[in-house]
């Protein structure tokens, strides 16, 4: 006797919800993560990817089922079934994506919140409010406004300048201007960045973030670097001929190694002119 | 009556030309309009073929050795606007548009044949405009985009070049749209009610209501760019006062739908070949009408999707998101119902059959990577990198292009009275699907681990995986020698197709292949049932069924 074929179609749907959590938790395609926002941002990952690789193997299992079990023998030039609906699997199938969509959406939006995302632009007089619950996730990040918690250090301002094909960074405290971006572990650090030319984008593939830098209308980035090491920092946004090569580094180091490097640079140490970009 | 020598009487020599030569001409049959807009379009995508090839080239090594830099940025932006605005857009809209639109409708022709015309022949001009600016001065290297300031800074000839070409190949777009919209509620055959149409109708419908509501306010935004340029107004140029953000929320507004412009009649385009090659009614043909109509207008409030890196407020942003995502309901539902109309069906695995199932896979995958980059802070993270570089080819090169295909093998015969060869049309097929998923896929990769797009140097470390993709793109090269072997042999040395090689129902079947002028010899069919294929349940024949099938009819709700 033949085994009945709702439970086997349910043993396949487990299977698949099982294959799919499986390569959301543990195939990684991204790279490591060195600030407070891209483990956040790999929770999101994982369950996208999740999501996705259920959809995706159901859909191409489905479609290759059917070429197979249905395909035309030959000789056979008949119909197949005249069915040309079913309201309640339609109503079914537009439910189920508008849930996970609107989970997804929702879940985002949760993550969004959690990098700081959702902080009002251009209002600086508003930090003290974004201090987040005291549940201990206090996140920087893509949020144009660095959110202090309780018990964190200032963010250390550094204004950014993009111009063909460069990055300057200058630290206004310390009044030292260099093309290597160095800041220190743990400490947020809130960037001001404008574009001399055209419009370019600063993106650090590590700490999972991305700002335009565009001319004639500052933008706010900050983040806070968790773990030391030299990343790339990358214009993602085309800016001319040599777009590919408008590169630098940041410097994560340690709050001593950083003060160290604060204190040879500044202006009042080494008067020299400052740097171009090294990279 | 005797036969009079043609010398002899002049006057009786018509006054558009006959035989091939028509189609040259300025014909005004919507046939010859149909198959001009799809030869033409294909030299292009040979063009913009060659300029992937050079782009994967260059990317073959991580520095900049195979093209000067100047020269990467044109040939990347001519990519671009060469596929999309001389191929894909003229392809799907009008050269399917127009051979099939008014046999759907039961017309003699379009609404406006001379605009059609007017609308076919604009093409070719832009487009040679386009690619002689690479000659003449050199090309625009801005991107397809054209961000301000840096479309500002670049050579101004190159991209006024451009501007001029883009804003005739808008115009031939508005031209067709209104064609469309018209012949489609106004010419339709009386007795035959909308709600009657093949799906492709209500896509073409959809999809000129897209194109006309918003290709003029790209027309609009490129006016004022080239003012930018030639007469150093401000409006999108910082140094002068202007804002460059606006430029990018008006160019998405146009651009944004310009990709379902681009999907939609692929869309229509596989729901009239899916029911043919699987015996089967489309399933859900209303609620796939209303997806259309929710696409479309979803379609037109999503564009900051875009830009999200670009200092949109964060209200914005969730917007944005949230109605992007909601893109997905109405795209599933249609995708759910191809495969309820696969499901039970008798599958012809011919070429066109497996270009749309690979159709239906890659769209899929482009969907899903599509609700990831619409969240926001997923998109931070992979805007302007090699991911959305991979995601939209899954939707236009996997999604339309496989489309194109699949529907040139499946009306091949009905324009040319011979059938296709199989075994080559296959052979095409692998190799397509091979080489696109080779040459797409493991680009997501490389975005999420810091290539960004547009570059003619890499990180070393990503040398290998652009070396597999650009083997990748040989295939797809490659598989287009099959292709086009198969359709020159077959024109002359085809199985004989008949009027109706696959037993189809829509009204483009209903007369002789190839059709005549004015399509029908006697009256127009008057067809209500577009998608009537299919045995009844209960007239199921025993010998050809199994048993599950048996069962699987008697409780329809088991069905998937």
């Amino acid at each position: 006797m033949r085994i009945p074929a709702a439970i086997l179609t349910l043993l396949a749907g487990m299977a698949l919800v099982l294959t799919g959590l499986w390569v959301g938790q543990n195939i990684n395609l991204l790279p490591e993560d060195a600030s407070l926002n891209a483990p956040v941002y790999d929770e999101l990952f994982k369950v996208l990817f999740s999501i996705g690789t259920i959809l995706l193997i159901g859909i191409a299992g489905l479609i290759v089922y059917s070429l197979v079990r249905f395909r035309r023998v030959s000789g056979d030039s008949g119909d197949g079934v005249a069915i040309e609906g079913n309201l309640p699997l339609e109503i079914l199938w537009t439910a189920i994506p508008a849930v996970v969509v609107l989970f997804v959406g929702i879940y985002s939006y949760d993550i969004y919140d959690r990098m700081g995302g959702m902080a009002p632009l251009n209002d600086h007089s508003m930090h003290a409010m974004h201090s987040e619950p005291a549940d201990g996730r206090t996140w920087a990040g893509i949020s144009p406004v660095a959110q202090v918690g309780e018990g964190e250090s200032a963010p250390l301002p550094i204004d950014v300048t993009a111009m063909q094909f460069a990055f300057i960074f200058h630290y206004p405290e310390a009044g030292i201007t260099a093309g290597e971006l160095h800041v220190p572990l743990g400490q947020p650090v809130a960037l001001t960045m404008k574009a001399n030319d055209v419009i370019h984008a600063f993106w650090v593939p590590q700490f999972r973030l991305k700002q335009d830098v565009i001319p004639g209308q500052p933008t706010l980035l900050s983040f806070t670097a968790t773990r030391p090491g030299r990343y790339p920092i990358v214009c993602a946004e085309l800016c001319g001929p040599y777009h590919g090569g408008m590169r630098s580094t940041v410097v994560v180091e340690e709050p001593q190694t950083f003060a160290d490097w604060v204190a040879q640079n500044s202006p009042a140490a080494s008067p020299e002119a400052p740097t171009a970009v090294q990279s | 009556m005797t036969l009079t020598l043609p010398s002899a009487s002049p006057t009786a020599a018509p006054l558009q030309p006959q035989g091939w030569l028509r189609y040259l001409s300025f014909s005004t049959d919507h046939k010859v309009i149909g198959l001009q807009y799809l030869v033409c379009s294909f030299i292009f995508y040979l063009v913009g073929g060659a300029l992937a090839g050079a782009i994967r080239t260059e990317l073959l090594t991580p520095i900049s050795d195979f093209l000067p830099r100047e020269t990467y940025n044109e040939v990347l932006t001519l990519h671009g606007t060469v596929m999309i605005f001389l191929w894909i857009v003229p392809v799907v809209n009008g050269a399917f548009g127009n051979y099939l639109i008014p046999f759907y409708v039961g017309a003699r022709d379009m609404a406006f044949p001379r605009l059609n015309a007017v609308a076919f022949w604009l093409i070719p001009p832009a487009g040679l405009l386009l690619i002689s600016s690479y000659f003449i001065a050199s090309a625009a290297q801005s991107g397809w985009t054209a961000y301000p300031p840096l479309s500002l800074t670049t050579p101004a000839t190159g991209q006024i070049i451009w501007i001029l070409s883009v804003l005739l190949l808008g115009g031939s777009s508005i031209f067709g749209g209104i064609n469309f919209i018209a012949t489609i509620l106004k010419l339709r055959r009386p007795g035959l009610k909308l709600m009657q149409l093949p799906m492709y109708c209500w896509a073409m419908l959809g999809t000129s209501i897209l194109v006309v509501l918003s290709t003029p306010v790209l027309a609009g935004t490129l006016v004022l760019l080239s003012f930018d340029i030639i007469a150093h107004t401000g409006f999108f140029n910082p140094a002068l006062g202007g804002n460059a953000v606006v430029y990018q929320h008006l160019f998405w507004f146009y651009s944004h739908p310009a990709v379902y412009i681009m999907v939609l009649p692929a869309f229509g385009l596989v729901s009239e070949i899916l029911p043919v090659h699987a015996r089967k009614p489309l399933f859900g043909y209303t609620t796939m009408v209303y997806s259309i109509m929710g696409i479309v207008f979803l379609g037109l409030i999503v564009w900051a999707h875009h830009m999200f890196t670009s200092g949109t407020p964060p209200w914005m942003r969730l917007f944005f998101t949230i109605a992007t995502a909601f893109i997905a309901v109405p795209t599933g539902i249609k995708f759910f119902n191809w495969l309820a109309t696969l499901w039970g069906g008798k599958i012809a695995l011919n070429s066109a059959m497996l270009f749309s199932c690979g159709f239906i896979l890659n769209f899929v995958f482009g969907g899903i990577t599509g609700v990831a980059l619409a969240q926001v802070p997923f998109d931070i993270h992979v805007h302007d990198t090699y991911f959305v570089v991979g995601h939209f080819h899954y939707i236009v090169y996997g999604g339309t292009v496989f489309v194109i295909f699949a529907s040139i093998y499946h009306w091949y015969p009905k324009v040319t009275g011979r059938l296709m060869n199989e075994p080559l049309g296959r052979l095409h097929v692998l190799l397509t699907f091979v080489g696109f998923n080779l040459c797409f896929a493991p680009q997501h990769w490389m975005g999420l681990n810091g290539m960004p797009r547009r570059v003619a140097e890499y990180d070393p470390q990503f040398e290998l995986i652009n070396q597999v993709s650009s083997v990748g793109a040989l295939l797809m090269a490659i598989s287009t020698l099959p292709f086009l072997v198969n359709v020159v042999l077959s024109a002359f040395r085809g199985e004989p197709a008949g009027d109706n090689p696959w037993n189809a129902l829509t009204p483009e079947w209903l007369t002789t292949s190839p059709p005549p002028v004015e399509n029908w010899h006697g009256e127009a069919p008057l067809v209500h049932e577009p998608y009537g294929y299919g045995v009844e349940p209960g007239a199921l024949s025993l010998a050809a069924t199994s048993g599950r099938e048996i069962w699987a009819v008697g409780d329809p709700e088991r069905k998937s």
